[in-house]
Order: C-alpha cells, then sequence, then structure tokens
C-alpha cells in the first residue's frame, strides 16, 4: 500500500477523514499509480526555477477600513447542526 | 411569425423579442420549464429548480419590461439563466453535488448572482456537477449522473455537465459553470456547445464554494459565441470581495464581435496534436483550422514544450489547494453533522460520511502532497514547474494573437466507462488544463461531429482556442468568425428536436 513514504492511514487522519477497510483497500491502490505518475516532474530540472502561486501579478491587495453590512446572526446560524443561545454547539474541547 | 420554439432561440435572440415585447418573460420562462418538463428526467442536468421564485421573477421583469422595455443597462433583462449547484444564490440550495451539503441554504448571493440580478435574469434552478467540481463526467455527484443529449448511454462531461446539458438540450438559453482544470469547455465540447473560462482575475469568485483557489474562475455556457460574449461582460469585472479580480477595464464583448481574422496570427499547438487524438477529432479540429486560414487568419506551428507534464502539475496543486479549502466542511458551523465523542472523532465521521471517494482520494493527496517532508518534492516542486508552463504561454503569445487545440482528446466516454480508473481520467484533462495554470483564457465552440457507427451515435467535437490573459476579445471573435461560417451551432441533439 505504501507508495515511497506514502501512509494511507496517517495521511486520512491528518485531512481528519474516516476510511472504511474497503475505501482504504480502493483509495490506496489508486494513489499508489497517481503518486508513481507524479514522478514524471522529477524529469525536470528546476533549480533555478520560480514558485508560481497564482497567474495575477498582484499581491497585498488591501480595501479601506470601513465598517460595512455583515450577514446577520441568525442568517450565520442558519445551517448549523446545533445551536443554542445564539450559539454553534459542539462537543466539548477541555475538560 | 415565431422562427422555432421559444425555448430553442439563442439567449440573444430571446433578448431582442423579450426588448420588442413579442414574448413576456413569463413564456419565456414556461418555455424552458416546459423543456425541463419534457427532457429532464432523462438528462438529470437539474438537481433542483424553485418554480415558484423563478415565475415570481419572470413577472417582476415582465412589469418591468412593461413600464418601458430593456433599458441598456438590464441587457437579460427577462432572460432565464441557470447556475451550476456551486455558486451561491440567497435562499437556495448550494449543495455543490455533496452529501455534505445536503441541506444547506445559501444565505447570500455571489456577485456574478448579483450583476445578473442586476442585469435582470431571471434565475432558473441549481444544476449538477462533480461533487466539489472535482471530476470531469459528473458521475461524482452524489445526486446521481448527468447524461449526454446527444447519446443517453454517455456522460455530459464534468465537471459542470449539468450546465452544458441543459444549454445543449434547450432547458435554458444560459447556464453559468466554474472552471478549474476545464470543467465549462470539456463539458461544453461533449455537449456541442460554446462554452468560456475567463482569464484568472476577470470574474469575481465571491460566493463560488472554493476548489483549488489559484485555478478557479466562473464562466459562461451558451448556444452561441455571441451570447458568451454577452454573458461574459455582465459578471466581469473586479470586486472588493475577491482581491483576485483585477481592476482591468470591462470590454462590450458583444459589440466586439466582428471585424473578421485578417491579419489575426493563430498558433496550431504541436504537443496537442500528436499521441492519443480521437482520430475524428484531429479531423474535425485540423478541418477547423484550415477554416480559419480560408477567414483570412494566418496559422502556424507554435510549441509549449512542457505541455506533457502539466496533468501530473495540475494534480498536485489543486489536490493541495483542495486539502486546505475543504478542510472548512468539519461539521460545526454548517452543513451534515456526525457526532463522536470528542471534537477530532466528529470531523473524521463527519467528513468520512459527508465526502464522496473522489473528494477523499483528492483531499487525501493533497494533504500529502502539502506534508512534513513531501512539501518541496510536491507542491513546491509542481509550483516551479507552473512557472514553466506559464512562460510556454507568455512566448507563444509573443508569436501569435491565440492558440488553437482540440478542446478534448476524444468525444464524451459511456457512463462508467472510466470511473474506476482516476488515473485515466486525470489524463483526459490534458487538453484544457494548462490553460488554469496559466491563468490564460479559454474557450470552446462546436467545430463538427464523429461519423455515426453502428456502436455510437454522431457525437460533438469541441474547438479550443486559447488567449492572452485578458484576451478574451480576441478568440471571441475568432470563435464568432468560426461559428459564422459553419454549421455546427445549429445542429440539435435528437433529444431536442424529437
Amino acid at each position: 500500500m505504501a507508495a515511497g513514504g506514502f501512509d494511507l492511514r496517517y495521511v486520512a487522519h491528518l485531512a481528519r477523514i474516516d476510511l472504511s477497510p474497503a475505501e482504504e483497500q480502493a483509495i490506496g491502490a489508486q494513489l499508489a499509480s497517481i503518486l508513481a505518475y507524479f514522478d514524471k516532474l522529477n524529469e525536470l530540472d528546476v533549480t533555478h526555477v520560480e514558485p508560481t502561486a497564482h497567474a495575477v501579478p498582484r499581491t497585498n491587495v488591501t480595501r479601506p477600513d470601513e465598517v460595512s453590512p455583515s450577514l446577520p446572526h441568525d442568517e450565520a446560524l442558519r445551517n448549523a447542526p446545533a445551536q443554542a443561545n445564539g450559539l454553534f454547539m459542539a462537543p466539548k474541547i477541555v475538560e | 411569425m415565431s422562427p422555432g420554439p421559444l425555448h430553442r432561440l439563442t439567449l440573444t435572440a430571446l433578448t431582442e423579442r423579450l426588448a420588442r415585447r413579442e414574448v413576456s418573460a413569463r413564456e419565456a420562462l414556461e418555455a424552458c420549464l416546459d423543456q425541463i418538463e419534457r427532457v429532464d428526467g432523462r438528462l438529470h442536468a437539474f438537481l433542483s429548480c424553485d418554480l415558484a421564485d423563478a415565475r415570481a421573477q419572470a413577472d417582476a421583469a415582465d412589469l418591468a419590461l412593461a413600464s418601458g422595455g430593456a433599458p441598456s443597462h438590464r441587457p437579460l433583462l427577462g432572460v432565464p439563466i441557470a447556475l451550476k449547484d456551486i455558486i451561491a444564490v440567497r435562499n437556495q440550495p448550494l449543495t455543490c453535488g455533496s452529501r455534505i451539503l445536503a441541506n444547506f441554504v445559501s444565505p447570500f448571493d455571489a456577485t456574478v448572482t448579483e450583476k445578473l440580478r442586476a442585469a435582470g435574469a431571471v434565475l432558473l434552478g441549481r444544476l449538477n456537477l462533480d461533487e466539489f467540481a472535482m471530476g470531469s463526467s459528473t458521475e461524482n455527484s452524489a445526486f446521481g449522473v448527468t447524461r449526454n443529449p446527444w447519446d443517453l448511454e454517455r456522460v455530459a462531461g464534468g465537471s459542470s455537465g449539468g450546465a452544458a446539458a441543459a444549454v445543449a438540450a434547450a432547458a435554458v438559453p444560459g447556464a453559468f459553470g466554474s472552471d478549474t482544470g476545464g470543467s465549462i469547455r470539456q463539458p461544453a465540447a461533449f455537449c456541442g456547445v460554446v462554452g468560456l473560462k475567463p482569464s484568472y482575475g476577470r470574474v469575481s469568485r465571491y460566493g463560488l464554494v472554493a476548489f483549488a483557489s489559484s485555478l478557479d474562475q466562473i464562466g459562461p455556457i451558451a448556444r452561441s459565441v455571441r451570447d458568451c460574449a454577452l454573458l461574459l461582460e455582465t459578471v466581469s469585472g473586479a470586486d472588493p470581495r475577491d482581491s483576485t479580480s483585477l481592476p482591468e477595464p470591462v470590454p462590450r464583448y458583444a459589440a466586439a464581435l466582428e471585424g473578421g481574422l485578417r491579419g489575426l496570427k493563430i498558433g496550431l499547438a504541436k504537443e496537442f496534436m500528436i499521441g492519443g487524438l480521437d482520430p475524428a477529432v484531429n479531423q474535425a479540429v485540423r478541418a477547423a483550422v484550415a477554416q480559419l486560414e480560408k477567414l483570412g487568419a494566418e496559422v502556424l506551428e507554435v510549441s509549449l514544450p512542457h505541455t506533457d507534464y502539466a496533468v501530473a502539475t495540475y494534480y498536485i496543486i489543486a489536490t493541495a489547494e483542495a486539502s486546505a479549502n475543504l478542510a472548512r466542511f468539519d461539521g460545526i458551523r454548517y452543513g451534515l453533522r456526525v457526532d463522536g465523542a470528542d471534537p477530532l472523532e466528529l470531523y473524521c465521521k463527519t467528513r468520512g460520511a459527508g465526502f464522496g471517494a473522489e473528494v477523499k482520494r483528492r483531499i487525501i493527496l493533497g494533504t500529502y502532497a502539502l506534508s512534513s517532508g513531501y512539501y518541496d518534492a510536491y507542491y513546491l516542486r509542481a509550483q516551479k514547474v507552473r512557472t514553466l508552463i506559464r512562460q510556454d504561454f507568455l512566448r507563444a503569445f509573443e508569436l501569435v494573437d491565440a492558440i488553437v487545440t482540440p478542446a478534448t482528446p476524444a468525444p464524451a466516454f459511456k457512463v462508467g466507462e472510466q470511473a474506476n480508473d482516476p488515473l485515466r481520467m486525470y489524463l483526459s484533462d490534458i487538453t484544457t488544463i494548462s490553460c488554469n495554470l496559466a491563468g490564460i483564457c479559454g474557450l470552446s465552440v462546436p467545430c463538427g461531429f464523429t461519423p455515426a457507427s453502428a456502436s455510437q451515435p454522431r457525437l460533438p467535437v469541441g474547438l479550443q482556442l486559447l488567449g492572452k490573459p485578458f484576451g478574451e476579445q480576441t478568440i471571441l471573435r475568432i470563435g464568432h468568425a468560426y461559428e459564422q461560417a459553419t454549421p455546427w451551432h445549429d445542429e440539435t441533439p435528437p433529444l431536442v428536436s424529437q
């Protein structure tokens, strides 16, 4: 299942995704062949090439710091799976 | 009197008849709704359709039309437009084709939605897609595949398959999709309609659920180049809510289509014309190139030497960005929640149950590409190869005004044919993904059909025109001249003419 240093269970845990045993098997095999294909990029010498993060020649875009309307409280809570007293409900995080 | 059924008019023809008050917005809408009723049981282009809301919008448009016709700032007054279900419309579902958002209702409008409303459009229905726009066939939708109007055994393409199928089947005159690696152009080619991916920064993505933020763009799908030009000028422009949208002037694209091709130089990208190309696609594209020459363009061969590395580069960058963007679906603030003993268990269970196989695959791949010890080998290297790919295009555009390629290596494939082989599916994106990596614009226009045989009916073939950053005007002009000289855009799928 491992391609290079690829440990599917560990990476799925980092990604916070539970996988069923059947998914582990299918995805493991598929990712092994995809990762092998990615090795194609090693054919190129990129020593003196600058990375491109995005294609727009713009950095540090700011807007005036002015107060403007935002999503009303009840609208922001509208899709919450659980809520109470105008707050999102979540499992206990600290003891 | 009537030039064919209402639902089959191009968007431009419909706007003219609405402005002259020969038809009402309500009649135009009902014609679309009737067509959806007639064909969508077989196609499944729509995920949902709020009839009452669409009718209320159409009636409001009719009131506006009655009190003085369509003013110039409302060019789409009364025109039905459908959106891919990943573009936010206030009080409408926003499922992204995912179980994790199955019950999500958008509390706000995307900027594109706001602009369409301001232009008078009647927003109608939510269009099917691959889950979170990840896929090339809509087979990854959690709510079922969209079928191709030319052959119901085949896919409509993806990820904007619902949008392309709906437009091809004359269910709406125009639609908007999103394109991260070909998701507008490939389904447009598979379904025989026109699709445009604008340059990165041309259209605001505020309200587009993010897949890969350095690649995503929203763009139109319609039945003519002129219709796409009109839709593009309606939604383009800088938006303070999307810092990647650029303050470039927005030309009147639809008014600048004439002028012909004399004096234009078009490059035929040699790396796109070899190996693995379907013979019928090869033939149709070469015939289209000959047609462009006949129309006065000078065609010369250009080279994009790093094309062969684009698929690997794309699938590292896109999955890395997706893994970060989709971290927001944690079951806390919105969407599906599967309870767990602690937050960690809740996240893992929620995401395990809420995401489909392809989305899981991509998040895991992207997480790996960004993880400690592998970042340099995968993500950083891919970003460097992206520079080389972008430079290829910028160099080619010093020699030519536009580049021509096949929109897809082959016509629409059968449902299920590639579904279990993700790598094969990724490799079929080779013709469209460089455009997103380079941030340039791309247009897919119908350029012919494969011959009918015992095993398959005739299927549409698409020609791709690639333009410089913010060079939409040039590719639209070329596409329009080609369209005017060829009969392909007049063909309708058997499903529609029956």
